[in-house]
């Protein structure tokens, strides 16, 4: 299946090992979390990077000591309208600050990409029905956001009430900001 | 009332042209039904058994009149010349040709309206008190928390897939008319000890199935923790919520399932990492939102009209429309009519297009320009002067508008049942038609007094009838229709579920039943005791002995 990382086609240089089956000599590895729970002190020696696989049933809180050992986190969508793995994305990037990638397997609807992208995935298994340009147009189907989320997008209700520039942090002080538009 | 400003207006504009996509994209044949589903579900289009059926959001039951007008124009071009009112504050069209439907969203963007959210597993349109920011009772206009609430809804990128979709009301006044201990969250708001305004959060109510009053898992929650203290309840229930059940995925069934205690200690967990996030509510955004609210500038009027006094003592049909359908507001000289959409053997809830271009316009000239709808599937102009009464009564009994039955017997909430929805079991207007028919007499209706009746035509429970004082749901009993009897069912502040008072009737018999229901309540009723709470002091022995005692 086509990568979709960051938001280009990209090789995958991970590979995907089936829980019970032999590790590959060398290379990144994907592995699901009980492998990685149980097998870490060998895994850990390899020397390459890691990628944990997180069923939508198993806690993001369980990798949250480990995430500055993982490369890829990658979440499941078993089908279009099992959406636990918005809340796993989100938790992973505004609870535990993750930074790594964090990937959308299993069923990919071309039109979740907005959301799986809010929510701070930034890598997606997808169909041949979705190419980077269908993706990035997707993210741009709404150019006014009503809730922060993981995307770091400033919401309606910020635009409308700009802080003063003293109480933003650098970072927000590049955001361009839009006047007031209510009557305050 | 709130008026969309750029961002609410460019980002509904932007909807109308991602469905208007989705829709060519699946005419194109590019997609198919399977995964054209969800996308026009989100946005209120269901297949029916006929044709497609639209449901608009009316985002706590508050419109303008142009908002009405446009409501009427969409019945006429793109129906067939009605709408249906619908528990939820909603209105639903039943004849609608999916290539109109982007069109129909553009007209309606044009109004500042929409139809995101009013179908799918995500949160959907909030309601509120019908009455809310005029009733005479009301603590805090429950609207300002439900445009916020609506806008952290709308688009929600974690909370678009949760395991079923998700219902919020409500209310500002001590006395319930959201029937917000029947949602998945229902907000109730009063004061604290301190003298400040918050919300009591109840969760985990519901009809359907397996009814559930909802329990409280916070006593107080101040105003500006409300949108974090949602997320939290949302993010557990997203979580943990069961999904491969389509009949055990509610909130309501987690929380019995985990039990109240714990269910709160996850929230409140949860909460403790948000609170104080950037959900928090800004001051000035809250203040934008009230703002919108304020109540309109009201004349100087006269609280006992000579006029009024006069037409009452003169026309005993007058008289009888004041006691049951105006109500107190909170403004002296000013009064809330409420218009029945339940004339003797009409279908509950529905609107011709010619009617709400009246509406509108007596909205106009009589409510300053606005109308609400209940979710007792009713009209209400929230603010008339009471000067105005006895001509508003006269153009509303011309539109057929005034039948004096509110809160009272033909007062029927139904759901579409077996004439449009494709999972009914059996059908449940035209079973409304013939119990409003029986009932007519307005005379015998205000005898009878408060008194709700609810039909569903199956056990989903669109029609509420968990909740009726008495409750009718359809069921199907070897290809034919039958309908089983609960009493003593009520959505207020002191919900309570029907018990089931016996063996379901066949069609021919449930209009009888019914009747003997109410007969048996009036014989035993003390004073002017209402149907529920002789029931409440009696149970379903004495009805139960007169229904089935020929069997």
């Amino acid at each position: 299946m086509p990568l979709i990382k960051q938001g280009r086609i990209a090789a995958d240089p991970f590979q995907s090992v089936a829980d019970g089956v032999a590790l590959p000599g060398e290379g990144p590895i994907l592995i699901g979390l009980a492998r990685w729970q149980e097998e870490r002190g060998l895994i850990e020696p390899r020397n390459t990077a890691i990628g944990v696989r997180l069923k939508p049933a198993e806690a993001v809180g369980q990798l949250a000591g480990d995430l500055d050992r993982l490369a890829l986190v990658a979440l499941e969508f078993p089908k279009f309208n099992d959406g636990r793995a918005f809340s796993q994305a989100r938790l992973l990037r505004q609870r535990y600050g993750y930074k790594g990638e964090i990937r959308a397997t299993g069923r990919v609807l071309r039109d979740q990409l907005l959301f799986m992208h809010r929510s701070g995935f930034d890598a997606f298994e997808v169909g041949d029905d979705i190419t980077p340009e269908i993706l990035a147009a997707e993210i741009e189907t709404f150019s006014v956001v009503y809730q922060p989320a993981a995307d770091g997008k400033l919401t309606a209700s910020a635009l409308r009430h700009p802080l003063p520039a003293s109480q933003l942090t650098a970072g927000e002080r590049d955001v361009p900001q839009v006047s007031c538009k209510c009557a305050h | 009332m709130y008026a969309y400003d750029s961002y609410d207006r460019t980002l509904v504009m932007e909807r109308v042209e991602q469905f208007r996509e989705q829709v060519t994209r699946r005419l194109a044949g590019q997609i198919g039904e399977d995964e054209f589903k969800p996308l026009r579900l989100m946005n209120g289009l269901y297949l029916q058994l006929h044709a497609y059926m639209l449901r608009i959001a009316i985002p706590y039951g508050t419109l303008n009149t142009a908002q009405l007008r446009k409501l009427a124009h969409i019945a006429r071009r793109y129906d067939r010349g009605y709408g249906h009112f619908t528990t939820r504050q909603n209105i639903q069209f039943n004849w609608i040709k999916l290539s109109d439907a982007p069109d129909i969203l553009a007209d309606l963007a044009d109004v500042e309206m929409h139809a995101i959210q009013t179908s799918g597993n995500c949160i959907r349109n909030v309601t509120a008190d019908h009455f809310a920011g005029v009733a005479a009772d009301e603590i805090e206009d429950p609207r300002i928390w439900c445009e916020i609430i609506r806008q952290w809804s709308t688009f929600h990128p974690e909370f678009s897939f949760l395991p079923r979709k998700f219902k919020i009301a409500v209310t500002g006044a001590p006395h319930d008319r959201a029937a917000v201990k029947v949602h998945d969250i229902g907000l109730r708001m009063h004061r604290n000890a301190a003298g400040d305004i918050g919300f009591e959060v109840i969760v985990g109510g519901g009809q359907g199935r397996t009814p559930i009053v909802g329990v409280t898992i916070r006593d107080f929650l101040p105003k500006e923790h409300l949108l974090s203290y949602l997320e939290a309840i949302l993010r557990v229930y997203n979580l943990l919520g069961r999904r491969d059940n389509l009949y055990k995925s509610r909130i309501k069934i987690l929380v019995a399932a985990v039990g109240t205690s714990k269910f709160a200690e996850m929230v409140e967990a949860e909460w403790a990492e948000l609170k104080d996030g950037e959900l928090t509510l800004p001051a000035t955004e809250v203040a934008r939102i009230e703002a919108a609210f304020a109540p309109p500038s009201y004349e100087p009027a006269d609280p006992f009209p000579p006029d009024v006094i006069a037409k009452r003592a003169q026309s005993k049909d007058f008289a009888r429309w004041m006691r049951s359908n105006v109500a107190a507001h909170r403004q002296p000289g000013y009064a809330i009519v409420t218009l029945s959409l339940k004339p003797a053997g009409g279908t509950p809830g529905d609107a011709t297009a010619g009617q709400m271009e009246a509406i509108a316009d007596l909205a106009d000239a009589h409510s300053l320009g606005e109308v609400r709808v209940s979710h007792i599937q009713n009209l209400v102009l929230p603010h008339v002067k009471r000067s105005d009464l006895p001509q508003l009564w006269e153009a509303l009994r011309a539109l057929d508008l005034a039948t004096p039955n509110i809160g009272l017997v033909g007062d029927i909430i139904a759901c579409p049942g077996l004439d449009y929805c494709s999972l009914a079991n059996a059908r449940s207007i035209p079973l409304a038609q013939q119990l409003s028919a029986r009932f007519a007499d307005p005379e015998r209706q205000q005898r009878i007094g408060e008194l709700a009746i609810k039909i569903s035509g199956c056990i989903n429970a669109c029609g509420h009838h968990h909740v009726g004082h008495i409750g009718i749901l359809g069921v199907d009993k070897k290809g034919e229709e039958f309908y089983q009897v609960t009493l003593g069912g009520s959505a207020d502040e002191n919900a309570s579920l029907g018990d089931i008072v016996g063996p379901a009737f066949a069609a021919d018999r449930v209009v009888d039943a019914v009747e003997q229901v109410v007969e048996t309540y009036l014989g035993i009723r003390q004073e002017s005791e209402r149907f529920i709470d002789t029931y409440r002091r009696v149970g379903t022995t004495p009805f139960k002995e007169k229904l089935y005692a020929a069997h």
